[in-house]
């Protein structure tokens, strides 16, 4: 029975973490980016306006859900659920400390790139559903922009995969005991980086939703709950990948102390904070790209790159033994 | 493990019948993608983890995706859900459906029998896939992937432009 109530309170934190972390990000976010610019942002709700993100709540929940009657309904409905449930997912498989998981499965890394793939469908229909010019340019976008980007970085994970000889994520973690992957798979550990920033459409890469030409992509139509959907799901979308650097190259649990569980835990955390952080500095400091400087980054710079860190680390694990 | 089974199952046989019986396109597809995502229960039930998951990435992630790229782009109007139910018409389903019940009768007979494959004997983990890949099916991987090579120079042969400069509106060839 104890067996089953851990078990039944991991699953509760995997579910109630990531939401939290999410809706923290709506005020954190606004305050660093304040920070960075040099402005104060949202202080007026609360002690420093952490209340900022119940009164955004109350206010995004009170707002009339507008389905435009043009649009394909069943769809427009569905669209904002496929973003949160396939990023929701991916939580179960990742491996927060020793025995700190849902699923320790041997595909777990595999699972994670099943779930990723398939969350651009929220895109794609909820671009096709709104039934509107600009809606549906933002989809086509962020559709090409998506599955380039997906390519390479499924490759960019394999370099640590040959190194640590398993998909499965804990094992992947125990194998960073001595040295963290992000000394030796460096180039794996940036192209990762940069297509975790494409696929969560973040500035510098949210031509999608580009919205001085745009309006707002293909989230045009969308109002109420089912825009907070989208816009919790691009939080909840961050807190996973840097949770997924953090397992795969960061060492995941490790640090001093780690044999406890609670102190684990903490390291675990405080590098996936670290690394949100960062994703949010890099929006306050870079500009947007053009569509087609993306597509040729992505095809001409990041593939060979992925493909030449894969080859490099599959030669030197082969003449080490 | 077995009731899983038989659960994903149904759901694949109904969603491929909803992909042919639907008069819109898009609705079509996605019902396609959950036949296509049962499938990946059902070989994760059979003890393929790694295929399962390569189902899901490849099919349902990737190949779908691209359907829906080109469907939406074609902007199909009430016409074209007028053409899907002329194409709904018994002449034309009659035939293959009873070459179809010929077939699930025969899977029926077998299951009765009790001649089906047990499910979940073995485990398959992704490691013995790679193996048996690279060293029993070497030959076969080798002709796969001269195919999708030929595909690939086929593709950017046909996709080439001629003669205009970098933005220009170019003549595509012909192939």
């Amino acid at each position: 029975m104890p067996e089953l109530l851990r078990y039944l309170l991991v699953i509760l934190g995997v579910v109630l973490a990531p939401l939290t972390i999410a809706a923290g990000l709506t005020w954190g976010e606004r305050r660093l980016l304040a920070l960075f610019q040099d402005r104060y942002g949202p202080n007026r709700v609360g002690p420093a306006g952490v209340l900022q993100v119940l009164a955004d709540m109350i206010k995004i929940l009170t707002k009339e859900d507008w389905v435009p009657p043009f649009a394909d309904r069943p769809v427009f409905v569905l669209a904002p659920a496929i973003i949160i449930i396939a990023t929701y997912l991916s939580f179960a498989v990742i491996v927060f400390a020793p025995g700190i998981a849902v699923a320790e499965l041997n595909i777990g890394l595999l699972f994670f790139l099943a779930m990723s793939s398939l969350s651009v469908y929220s895109v794609a229909l909820a671009g096709w559903a709104s039934n509107s010019k600009y809606a549906l340019l933002g989809s086509l976008r962020s559709i090409g922009q998506m599955l380039s980007y997906e390519v390479f970085m499924g490759l960019s994970l394999m370099g640590v995969v040959v190194m640590a000889g398993t998909f499965d994520l804990g094992a992947i973690v125990r194998a960073q005991a001595g040295l963290w992957y992000i000394v030796p798979q460096f180039i794996g550990f940036f192209i990762f980086f940069i297509a975790g920033l494409a696929e969560t459409r973040r500035i510098p890469f949210d031509l999608p939703e580009a919205e001085s030409e745009l309006v707002a992509g293909f989230h045009t139509e969308y109002s109420g709950m089912k825009f907070a959907m989208f816009f919790l799901g691009e939080y909840v979308a961050i807190t996973l990948f840097a949770a997924m650097l953090t397992v795969l190259f960061l060492g995941g649990w490790h640090g001093p102390g780690s044999q406890s569980t609670l102190v684990a835990l903490g390291w675990f955390l405080l590098k996936t904070l670290a690394l949100i952080a960062v994703f949010i500095l890099i929006r306050a400091s870079l500009p947007r790209l053009r569509y087609d400087q993306l597509m040729e980054f992505g095809w001409k710079v990041m593939l060979p790159l992925s493909l030449v860190n894969l080859l490099v680390t599959g030669a030197v694990v082969l003449w080490r033994g | 493990m077995t009731i899983v089974f038989y659960l994903s199952a149904a759901v694949a046989v109904i969603a491929t019948v909803l992909v042919i019986t639907r008069l819109n396109a898009v609705h079509a597809l996605l019902h396609l993608i959950v036949s296509l995502l049962a499938i990946a229960v059902i070989f994760f039930t059979l003890g393929a983890p790694f295929v399962a998951a390569l189902e899901v990435i490849i099919y349902a992630g990737a190949i779908m995706v691209l359907f829906v790229f080109v469907i939406m782009m074609l902007n199909l109007g009430p016409h074209a859900a007028e053409a899907e139910r002329r194409w709904l018409d018994p002449a034309i389903w009659v035939g293959p459906g009873i070459l179809a019940l010929i077939l699930a009768g025969e899977v029926g007979y077998l299951i009765l029998r009790g001649a089906a494959g047990t499910t979940g004997a073995a485990i398959v983990g992704p490691q013995t896939v790679g193996v048996s890949l690279f060293t029993t099916y070497m030959l076969g991987v080798e002709l796969a992937s001269l195919v999708l090579l030929a595909g690939l120079v086929g593709a950017y042969h046909l996709g080439r432009r001629r003669g205009a400069g970098e933005d220009g509106e170019g003549e595509r060839t012909n192939g």
